[in-house]
């Protein structure tokens, strides 16, 4: 795992304390596109969370914890983030 | 969220319309993925939608990343209210919750 799939999955995991937490890497199938112009940069990514954090919460506000827990790198190397956010009775 | 011009600008946007897409490029040369899943997805649901390409637009660039406390693009409007990004309105249609907003049944 490339060091910013890392602090994602540690930045992740202390603010959502999730069941189930999967980081996968999808840089290289952007290579090419204008965020990652040699396809061996890390910055598109996708998360599947599964969190007691998401109980009761509307899409919007589970992708706005995730968004917040992450904040800083969205600001800078994250240059695509997708998600799927469940709660543990939707898992 | 601010009072500056641009975002009397788009609560003009969200409002005039029904269904209100802010998206990279347009409907028919989309420049991004995920601006071109939820064009393609509105365009499949039916109803006339209004987008607004915020690559040609500096300011409402950001501007709609502040508007809305969402810090991405695609974003969707129906009837003024923020629905989400792609990740949502792809979730939403396949459940068909998305059908029924855009319908106004729900």
């Amino acid at each position: 795992m490339g060091k910013l799939a890392a602090l994602i999955e540690t930045k992740l995991q202390s603010a959502l304390a999730p069941i189930t937490l999967e980081v996968i890497d999808d840089s290289a199938s952007h290579a090419g596109h204008v965020g990652n112009p040699g396809g061996d940069r890390e910055s598109h990514f996708h998360v599947n969370i599964v969190s007691e954090a998401f109980t009761g919460q509307s899409r919007v506000s589970r992708q706005r914890m995730v968004n917040k827990a992450l904040a800083e790198e969205l600001k800078g190397p994250i240059h695509a983030l997708s998600m799927t956010t469940r709660a543990p009775d939707e898992a | 969220m601010s009072d500056s011009p641009v975002s009397e600008r788009i609560k003009e946007y969200v409002t005039r319309d029904d269904v209100v897409l802010f998206m990279k490029g347009t409907p028919i040369f989309p420049q991004c993925g995920f601006s071109s899943v939820v064009a393609q997805v509105l365009q499949h649901i039916g109803k006339d939608f209004e987008s607004y390409n915020v690559l040609e637009d500096p300011e409402l660039r950001e501007g709609i990343k502040e508007y809305s406390d969402w810090p991405t693009i695609p974003q969707l409007y129906v009837r003024g209210e923020f629905v989400g990004g792609c990740d949502i309105v792809r979730e939403m249609f396949e459940s068909g919750e998305l059908q029924q907003l855009i319908a106004g049944t729900e």
